[in-house]
């Protein structure tokens, strides 16, 4: 599904802002999520207990470029986390505002391309603009990750009709909905609409329990993904009685 | 000489990258590295010699979303 690696989850989980490493890496656990991002840092202060986490965790790594606002500062992130990680997969990030925290589509673009061609397997956090999404399957990537809404507001699908138009534009394209979500019940939805994946951090991180956030994600991402295949039935304007009218008793 | 690291002015002895690893007690198995912008593989550390007032970032696996 993302590069030839088929999770059996379809949670993708970020790891900072946790209490505490060991509270991490129960939720890790709780989440099911067989692959987790991380990022590259000076070193601080947790630099050892994070490196010895990760060192126990089975989990597929997906380093990402966060704070990077170039092409060059994200291609030598990219570059950097390859060798310390030994992975080819890069979340890419290229971001466009501080404030906004918006991907900046034109850098994307011209780093994805520059990165696909140096041999990575890119997972480009982009925005749900179709030709976009066009540009960054031609520069090589095979996997699109649309944000639902800027980066830790936790407002969910914010644009949901333009992300149904590149849910069905872009049918064969793994898509994992990044950023932005705050409920399961918004990842839920996210999965019922068909996107392949959920990638998030902050609504966990940030719960007062995030272990037991981590599971609840984990239950909505799943009974989300289980709806859309079950397919959903079709809105109606009025009401439509379920129980048969034939045998109804005369009284 | 005077280089930079990770955005802090340090006085060091060291001709490569290697030797200020060393010398500033980084394991290089656990770092990743850039000189003045550009990557420098692990491959590279003993032959990479250091300039005056050289921009070097030498960053660790942290948390991230």
């Amino acid at each position: 599904m993302f590069y030839q690696f088929t999770p059996q989850s379809r949670f993708l989980l970020g790891t900072a802002g946790y209490p505490s490493p060991d509270i991490l890496h129960q939720a890790i656990d709780a989440s099911g999520a067989e692959i987790i991002t991380v990022s590259l840092r000076r070193e601080g202060s947790e630099g050892g207990a994070f490196r010895s986490l990760l060192q126990q965790l089975n989990k597929r790594i997906l380093p990402n470029t966060a704070g990077c606002h170039t092409v060059k500062e994200a291609v030598t992130t990219a570059q950097m986390a390859r060798e310390l990680f030994d992975t080819p997969w890069i979340k890419l990030e290229v971001i466009g505002h501080a404030d906004t925290l918006q991907p900046d589509p034109f850098a994307l673009v011209e780093a994805a391309r520059i990165l696909c061609a140096d041999g990575f397997q890119v997972f480009p956090y982009t925005t749900e603009d179709l030709i976009v999404g066009e540009k960054l399957l031609e520069a090589g990537c095979e996997v699109l990750m649309p944000w639902g809404a800027p980066i830790g507001s936790g407002q969910g699908l914010r644009n949901i009709e333009g992300l149904r138009a590149m849910r069905a534009w872009f049918k064969d394209v793994p898509l994992i909905i990044d950023a932005g979500i705050g409920a399961p019940g918004q990842a839920a939805q996210a999965m019922e609409m068909g996107f392949d994946a959920v990638l998030l951090n902050t609504a966990v991180a940030k719960a007062r329990d995030p272990v037991r956030m981590a599971g609840a994600f984990a239950a909505a991402i799943h009974g989300g993904h289980e709806a859309f295949q079950a397919g959903l039935m079709e809105q109606r304007d009025m009401a439509s009685a379920s129980t048969p009218i034939f045998g109804l008793a005369q009284f | 000489m005077r280089v930079q690291l990770n955005g802090h002015t340090i006085e060091t002895n060291a001709d490569t990258l290697a030797e200020l690893m060393v010398e500033q007690q980084i394991d290089p198995r656990t770092v990743a590295t850039a000189l003045n912008g550009e990557f420098v593989p692990r491959s590279r550390y003993a032959s990479q010699l250091l300039e005056a007032d050289s921009q070097l970032e030498i960053l660790s696996p942290m948390q991230g979303g």
